[in-house]
């Protein structure tokens, strides 16, 4: 009892007028999703724009990525959010700028220096408002193991064929597990398998304008194919794959008991700073050699303004800074795999970021499918993608069912403007 | 009653003065409970008589309850769920209560050496946190890291190992299986106390008239320790068809394999927070809520009204 006293004394004796003194300089909270990023914000970024601006205090507070976009709208709606809102792209950060919950960057200095296409993640349908600094995209394709590569002297595939060629050398071989994915959370049989190999098929762009215009439908051969290619993928996936979460698929690969990992850019940081041996990279194989490529080029992160914020102005100065050419700089390089769509060309020091962003060059790029105005209804067509692509994998649906079913969902709801 | 017959006080009831004290006492307890109990129900079940229109508000009836049963989608992932919630708990039924009623049986036994120690080490699983009570069996039971294809491999099971938590066919009786071995402690408690009260003359007089061992247990001891067992069937149904955290922590918010392990609890997490880009609804949510408040209702009912009442009571 003594000790809880003395703690209450402490703190409204001692702690207080810390509170206080501090609330002179504006008190800046970044709502995130990005718990893996923490230690780069606090030790790079933060104390890089708190530098430039002592009267500025930032915190980083993120979250569990699958309870960000929930939470961060009960904190909105209650009033409770912090002053900067970490956007997801297209709908999700569209319906915050619609309830008001996100405020209008169309002045805010520097947004010019984004592009349209980078800019088009947080912008209304009609193309005229802003409201979120586009902060990094997100590139998938295949991390591999050089030095398996190496040992089973096989090359980096450029076609299917020569991708399934290589995975049956690696299961004969035995040495190492041919394809470190599996699909007990469910979003990574979507996220890095559908999504990663589905834009070849469907033709990037053109086929995701397509369904969203209504011309083409989820069971149309371009969409199911690539399920039938995924069903394919399960000889080569570890034992127990069903039983397989995401970070044991990252430990499987990392550890190098694996030779190839289905991946998204953003696992570059992570694996660089667990794996002990060279890595490599690959766009995801076409189907005939001289085929134009797709990848999955995702706009994935940007930063918002809350409408209702404490220190608008302060927020203001931070995203002007978050817009600039050495804000894209720092990110890109402190988190090599998140791309900067800042205009201005950034130079990146990581070999295998690099690789990954030379795919733009030769390759067409697209966002995931279900990301925009499609993925705006009940049931959310990403989810359902989710779902599906895992039970293809298992076996448990056949590629017909799956794009049946999430056909079905979206025309429950979804009526293309004709 | 005036002041002069002070001597009637010895034979009528005495007025005592107004018992403040049990208000008091009560108080805290009540005011507690009613704020963060009963009045967030009532909450609950009014909120799922209202929902969003037109960014408002407004009261709809019974509608959400007829979307919630005719809605192709969350119908499906209603009854599934609720499917689900049934054979979790029946699971818990015939594993969870025998065993725990045997394990509780032996445990009586007389001379039973180390008896102590085996009911500890029984009971202590359900003080562990879910958290770690998932987290343990998920790494168990991991086809990549787990002990469970190794132990197995040594007894020369290993062909009998799989992926036992992401088969669809599979996941729901594991996940009910590992509930079951956290909570086999409770029923074991109950019935190990309610045995315990059984006096020895009943057993001694039993044993005059040659009834013994197995008779003995299920001619005298089960039917005396009757009503415990039906307590004990209530807290698994009231907890069973409340579960949400060890799903949760196993399995994810999305309850996979392709829903096959989706029970209630998760569905209303679902469908009143969101997941991932699957936006929070709070009214279907709160009518999620509701029917499950019903159900448990209708079941405790049906115990308190019904068969607790044919129950017989023996007194000794």
């Amino acid at each position: 009892m003594t000790r809880i006293l003395k703690g209450m004394l402490f703190a409204t004796t001692v702690l207080a007028p810390a509170g206080m003194a501090s609330a002179q300089t504006a008190q800046l909270t970044i709502e995130s999703w990005r718990n893996d990023d923490l230690p780069i914000w606090q030790e790079k970024i933060i104390p890089a724009f708190e530098a430039k601006n002592p009267d500025i205090k930032v915190t980083f507070a993120p979250m569990a990525p699958t309870e960000y976009n929930s939470a961060v709208n009960a904190k909105l709606e209650a009033g409770t959010a912090g002053d900067l809102i970490t956007c997801r792209p297209f709908d999700l950060s569209l319906a915050m700028f619609q309830k008001g919950q996100l405020a209008s960057l169309n002045d805010l200095p520097g947004i010019s220096n984004f592009s349209d296409v980078a800019k088009s993640a947080w912008t209304t349908d009609d193309g005229k408002t802003t409201f979120c600094v586009p902060m990094a995209s997100v590139i998938h394709g295949f991390i591999y193991n050089k030095k398996a590569f190496e040992e089973a002297g096989v090359e980096v595939p450029k076609t299917e064929d020569e991708f399934f060629a290589v995975l049956e050398k690696f299961k004969k071989d035995g040495n190492y597990i041919p394809l470190a994915m599996g699909t007990k959370d469910q979003w990574e049989a979507a996220t890095m398998g559908y999504y990663n190999i589905g834009p070849n098929y469907w033709k990037g762009e053109e086929g995701r304008k397509a369904l969203i215009a209504g011309t083409e439908k989820l069971t149309d051969p371009q969409w199911v194919e690539p399920y039938a290619t995924l069903a394919k993928w399960k000889p080569y996936l570890g034992d127990g794959f069903e039983a397989q979460t995401y970070p044991d698929s990252q430990n499987l690969f990392t550890l190098g008991r694996a030779a190839i990992y289905p991946a998204g850019s953003w696992e570059i940081a992570p694996f660089k700073a667990q794996a002990d041996f060279e890595m490599g990279a690959f766009p995801p194989p076409v189907k005939k050699a001289g085929d134009t490529c797709y990848i999955s080029d995702h706009n994935d992160i940007g930063l918002g303004l809350n409408a209702k914020g404490k220190n608008p102005e302060a927020a203001k100065k931070f995203l002007a800074w978050v817009a600039s050419p050495e804000f894209a700089e720092l990110y890109a390089n402190a988190l090599p795999g998140f791309f900067s769509l800042n205009s201005t060309p950034v130079k990146m020091t990581d070999d295998l970021a690099q690789e990954f962003v030379s795919w733009r060059e030769n390759c067409k790029t697209t966002i995931r499918p279900s990301a925009a105005i499609v993925g705006r209804g009940q049931p959310n067509l990403d989810l359902e993608m989710w779902r599906v692509s895992a039970n293809v994998i298992n076996g448990t649906q056949t590629p017909e069912q799956a794009a049946e079913e999430t056909q079905k969902g979206l025309d429950s709801w979804y009526k293309p403007a004709k | 009653m005036s002041d002069t017959d002070m001597t009637d006080t010895e034979i009528v009831a005495v007025k005592r003065p107004a018992r403040w004290h049990i208000l008091v006492f009560l108080a805290p307890a009540f005011l507690v409970y009613t704020a963060v109990m009963i009045l967030p129900l009532i909450e609950t079940l009014r909120l799922s008589l209202f929902n969003m229109i037109e960014g408002q508000l407004a009261f709809v009836g019974f509608n959400n309850f007829r979307v919630l049963f005719s809605d192709p989608r969350l119908s499906a992932d209603f009854w599934n769920a609720l499917g689900n919630n049934v054979i979790f708990f029946i699971i818990h039924m015939l594993v969870q209560n025998p065993v725990g009623i045997a394990i509780a049986a032996m445990l009586s036994v007389p001379n039973l050496r180390f008896a102590a120690f085996y009911r500890s080490a029984i009971f202590v699983p359900t003080l562990l946190s879910f958290v770690i009570v998932g987290f343990i069996w998920k790494l168990i039971l991991s086809p990549i890291w787990g002990i469970a294809p190794g132990m197995m491999d040594w007894v020369g099971l290993k062909w009998a190992f799989a992926p036992w938590l992401g088969k669809p066919e599979t996941a729901l009786v594991t996940v009910s299986l590992i509930s079951v071995w956290q909570y086999v402690g409770i029923p074991m408690m109950l019935i190990y106390a309610a045995l315990l009260n059984i006096p020895d003359e009943v057993l001694e007089a039993a044993e005059c008239d040659g009834i013994t061992g197995w008779g003995q247990f299920w001619k005298i001891k089960l039917p005396l320790i009757l009503p415990s067992i039906g307590i004990v069937s209530v807290l698994t149904f009231v907890g069973n068809f409340n579960a949400f955290d060890l799903i949760y922590t196993v399995q994810g918010a999305l309850a996979g394999p392709n829903g096959s392990t989706d029970i209630l609890g998760t569905l209303l997490y679902r469908t009143f927070f969101g997941f991932q880009n699957q936006m929070g609804d709070r009214s279907m949510g709160a009518t999620i809520a509701a029917v499950m408040f019903l159900i448990i209702l209708a079941g405790v009912s049906l115990y308190l009204f019904v068969i607790q009442r044919r129950m017989r009571r023996y007194q000794f």
